[in-house]
């Protein structure tokens, strides 16, 4: 690494370690011709989320699903400085400020989290310009990041917002076998994408089975068939293991005081090798049971973990697989038939997956769809019921925040309702398995990101500030 | 698999039923029937079914002789089975890279010519997939051309029937959005004048008797000029997808030249904006009261509430668009009653409107003596998610809830670990 400029834009965060490095040297003769260790920042597009301001917020005689599983009736929940204070009957009623909200008739639950979607990078109004989410040309595009993609003022997400989502995944599309890292958000778009980054989430890397891949490079140079496809994915993740084990040997020869030279860097490999190391989580487009099966031997052949097969319209044929592998499924309750890969879609694939202990998360990757996903969750939840897979509503509700937080990696900060975590909190006008029931107040981090009663509170994306039609009820 | 035989509503009066109809009589008792009719909604009903047609509805539980097959709808809740407003089903299994997909036509020098009605697969696997979760029927169309013409749809009954036309050649079908624009050059300053000279020329058309020899210097092709002959006539309801107000506006004023036109808007994310007018002028809409994105520059003002707002100014608003997912229009219809519409109005839109914009009321679309049997039994409201068909009755059949989806569940409910799946037969 002998190009000062590249040496220098390579720490950016981590100059203090580097120059510790430096000092370090200088006490070390052996070590003095070394050059500075050269490190990877992970994190070059730090979050600048900050959270809404808030009070402390009492929400009293409400009917609470916890989000992991539980339901409480006529109970109270605490929101205090952005996080959940307390659930229970007793609740202290909080200082002078207080919102107190009397919750009789209402339902309060997590709030929704969609592991996939597309806002921003699919933003509407749906032009060429705005089709930013799949680097089309060539199938492992891992070096892509969604996050540079995303445009804040696409309307999609104040209308997720207004169906309860406070926390959602945007994945690049499934036209590449590997089409690049998703991200983790709060369902707060300001001015740069960096002002809604999940803060600590993990980032995810969207890579896609079957027909898409295919279909896009079957006259480019391929993958032209499902066994290219496979191909593809194995010599990546070969690829990957090789930079990693450069990068390893780089480390160990720089520790063991050799000038060692760092690998020239690979954007895309890096990503791959983020896999390999368990920090970058993987959400798998895939549909047939039987390329989710390919898929989960691949994930042991090279020593990884699926965290996610998205869409999975297939899943109900291995739920028991999918159980023991630990892949989690994220599914719709009735979308089927448009493709061939889609063609056996049923309604209780869910209710079935779920029933076999493995984890079942209800997804959009529609910016309709988002905005009904409790809708969806009770469309599964009651087709299970009457093929005699009876869970409640309270664990229906897992499908839409805990196992979604889960398969994100952020379940120790939302998800659930717990004291401790953050304040993701929807209100509900009735019970949310209702089509006539309504998000009425949703808190992000215990701020009040919508009020549906207060129309003249609501955000508005700048596309729609002076067109037809803005500040309407959307 | 029989004929039906009502095959020409077009002249509704030569609408006859088959004898070979199996003349089961069935007795629905105890529900909560919503009639769409003059009988309003019974709390406690029965209906009484035979040859195929409801024969009577009495506003209480009654007891039948033996002759009657009973259906116990005790605490469930009747409606006349719902109408698919706007679809392509049975022209295509699989849309996409599939080989068999009849919903779409590429370079042909037909448009508004083309017609569903013979391409129409009766053995698809979506009209099962369909039925069972309360449609009985659908309106059927092509979903591209290349023109803004998409030519002719028809409206097909969901029951077993090797040719299950309730109407063919039930309505043209044609797109003045964006997409309307690009097949005109790219621009509505194009594509009004190639709709107002296609007009003009089937007036002039109408009354000539076209054959092989005539003379024709149209700029239009003899054969969807033909085509548009019962359109301008107001004989053949005009179904005409489009967004913007303003472009709604030009349709309106364009009625005025083209005073028979018999016109429904479809999609019409904008039409809110106008509703008094179409009220006025008495269009109908038919929508998805969910889309509430600004796709285009042409919805901006897309909004959920456009259903609920239509309906005040006494617009007839019909819901359902989608092919694969019809049968997903009940839930469009409970987020219109989410966002303002009334209930009743709601399910309006999935039965009586629809009937009314094809042409089909007389016989579809409500429960009254002398309508066709369709009817489904609820296990509740059916614009409630959670709720499903318990009973499902076609032309006075009830067919069994099962489809090639019922068929996959129940092999996989249970995972045999002794031998393949294909050999477990639900």
């Amino acid at each position: 690494m002998h190009n000062p400029k590249l040496t220098k834009a390579l720490f950016t965060s981590l100059t203090l370690v580097a120059a510790a490095t430096i000092v370090g040297c200088s006490d070390d003769p052996a070590k003095a011709e070394q050059a500075p260790f050269v490190e990877i920042n992970k994190n070059p597009f730090p979050s600048t989320y900050k959270a809404l301001p808030s009070v402390p917020t009492l929400i009293t005689n409400v009917t609470l699903l916890d989000g992991i599983g539980g339901m409480h009736e006529n109970t109270s929940i605490l929101l205090e400085n952005g996080k959940i204070k307390a659930i229970g009957n007793d609740l202290p009623v909080p200082v002078d400020d207080a919102n107190v909200i009397d919750g009789k008739g209402k339902w309060v639950t997590p709030g929704i989290i969609d592991v996939h979607s597309h806002l921003g990078v699919y933003a509407t109004p749906d032009t060429g310009s705005h089709a930013d989410g799949n680097e089309m040309v060539k199938p492992v595009t891992a070096a892509v990041w969604a996050e540079h993609s995303i445009w804040p003022q696409d309307p999609g997400f104040r209308r997720a917002l207004a169906g309860g989502v406070t926390a959602m995944q945007i994945l690049p599309g499934s036209g590449n076998l590997i089409g690049g890292r998703g991200v983790t958000v709060k369902n707060l778009p300001n001015r740069v994408v960096q002002d809604m980054k999940f803060p600590d989430a993990p980032y995810g890397l969207k890579m896609a089975c079957g027909e898409n891949p295919k279909r896009v490079y079957g006259k480019k140079g391929g993958p032209m068939t499902r066994m290219g496809n496979v191909a593809g994915y194995r010599q990546a993740w070969a690829d990957a293991q090789n930079y990693q084990q450069a990068w390893d040997n780089y480390k160990k020869d720089y520790d063991a005081g050799k000038d060692a030279k760092a690998p020239k860097r690979d954007l895309n490999l890096e990503t791959l090798a983020g896999v390999l190391e368990g920090e970058i989580l993987v959400h798998m487009h895939c549909y047939r049971a039987d390329d989710m099966g390919t898929m989960m031997d691949v994930m042991k052949e090279f020593d990884y973990q699926i965290a996610s097969f998205q869409h999975a319209v297939g899943a109900y044929k291995i739920a028991d697989k999918l159980a023991e592998n630990n892949v989690c499924s994220a599914m719709w309750a009735d979308w089927w038939g448009f493709k061939m890969e889609a063609y056996d879609g049923i309604r209780e694939n869910i209710a079935m997956v779920a029933n076999a202990k493995a984890c079942a998360i209800v997804h959009s990757d529609s910016d309709q769809g988002i905005q009904r996903l409790n809708q969806e969750a009770a469309k599964a939840l009651s087709d299970g019921q009457r093929a005699g897979i009876n869970f409640t509503k309270a664990d229906a509700w897992t499908w839409l925040s805990s196992n979604a937080a889960k398969s994100l990696g952020i379940f120790d900060k939302t998800g659930s309702l717990e004291a401790g975590k953050n304040a993701d909190v929807v209100l509900w006008s009735t019970d949310p398995f209702s089509t006539y029931s309504q998000a009425e107040l949703v808190f992000i981090d215990g701020g009040v990101a919508f009020d549906r009663n207060k129309p003249e509170t609501w955000a508005i994306s700048d596309y729609e500030l002076g067109q037809v039609g803005e500040g309407d009820h959307k | 698999m029989r004929n039906l035989t009502l095959t020409a509503i077009a002249a509704i009066t030569t609408l006859a039923f088959s004898t070979a109809a199996m003349a089961e009589k069935i007795a629905i008792i105890g529900g909560k029937v919503h009639t769409m009719s003059v009988q309003g909604t019974l709390d406690e009903a029965t209906v009484l079914i035979e040859d195929g047609r409801i024969t009577k509805i009495i506003p209480q539980t009654v007891s039948t002789d033996e002759s009657y097959r009973v259906i116990d709808a005790k605490g469930k809740v009747v409606t006349p089975g719902f109408i698919g407003a706007f679809t392509s089903l049975g022209l295509m299994e699989v849309p996409s890279w599939s080989g068999t997909n009849d919903a779409t036509v590429e370079d042909s020098n037909l448009n508004a010519a083309l017609d569903a009605s013979h391409a129409i697969n009766p053995e698809t696997s979506l009209k099962n997939i369909t039925r069972i979760e309360g449609f009985t029927s659908v309106a059927t169309s092509l979903s591209y051309t290349g023109s803004m013409f998409k030519g002719r749809g028809a409206i097909i009954t969901l029951g077993d029937y090797d040719k299950p036309l309730i109407k063919k050649r039930a309505f043209m079908s044609m797109d003045l959005s964006n997409s309307g624009a690009d097949a005109n050059g790219g621009s509505r300053a194009a594509m009004w004048i190639n709709l107002r000279k296609a007009f003009n020329e089937a007036i002039y058309a109408a009354p000539l008797d076209i054959n092989p020899q005539t003379e024709w210097h149209g700029t239009v092709n003899i054969e969807n000029i033909k085509a548009l002959i019962p359109v301008v006539k107001g004989e053949q309801p005009l179904l005409i997808k489009t967004h913007r107000a303003a472009d709604i506006r030009h349709i309106l004023y364009m009625m005025e030249n083209f005073k028979r036109l018999n016109v429904t808007l479809v999609g019409a994310s904008e039409a809110w904006l106008v509703a008094d007018e179409l009220a006025a002028a008495g269009v109908a809409v038919i929508l998805n009261p969910e889309s509430n994105l600004p796709y285009g520059f042409e919805e901006n003002a897309a909004t959920l509430a456009n259903a609920a707002r239509l309906n005040a100014a006494g617009v007839d608003v019909a819901i359902g668009i989608n092919t694969h997912n019809i049968r997903l229009a009940p839930q469009h219809a409970g987020n219109a009653v989410a966002n303002g519409l009334p209930w009743e109005a709601g399910l309006a839109a999935l039965t009586t409107i629809p009937a009314k914009i094809y042409g089909i009321d007389s016989y579809y679309g409500s429960l009254k003596p002398g309508m066709v049997a369709d009817v489904v039994v609820w296990s509740g409201d059916p614009l409630e998610v959670m709720h499903a068909p318990d009973h499902v009755i076609i032309n006075g059949d009830e067919i069994p809830l099962e489809s090639r989806q019922t068929k996959l569940r129940d092999r996989y409910l249970v995972i045999d670990n002794e031998k393949p799946q294909q050999y477990t037969r639900p």
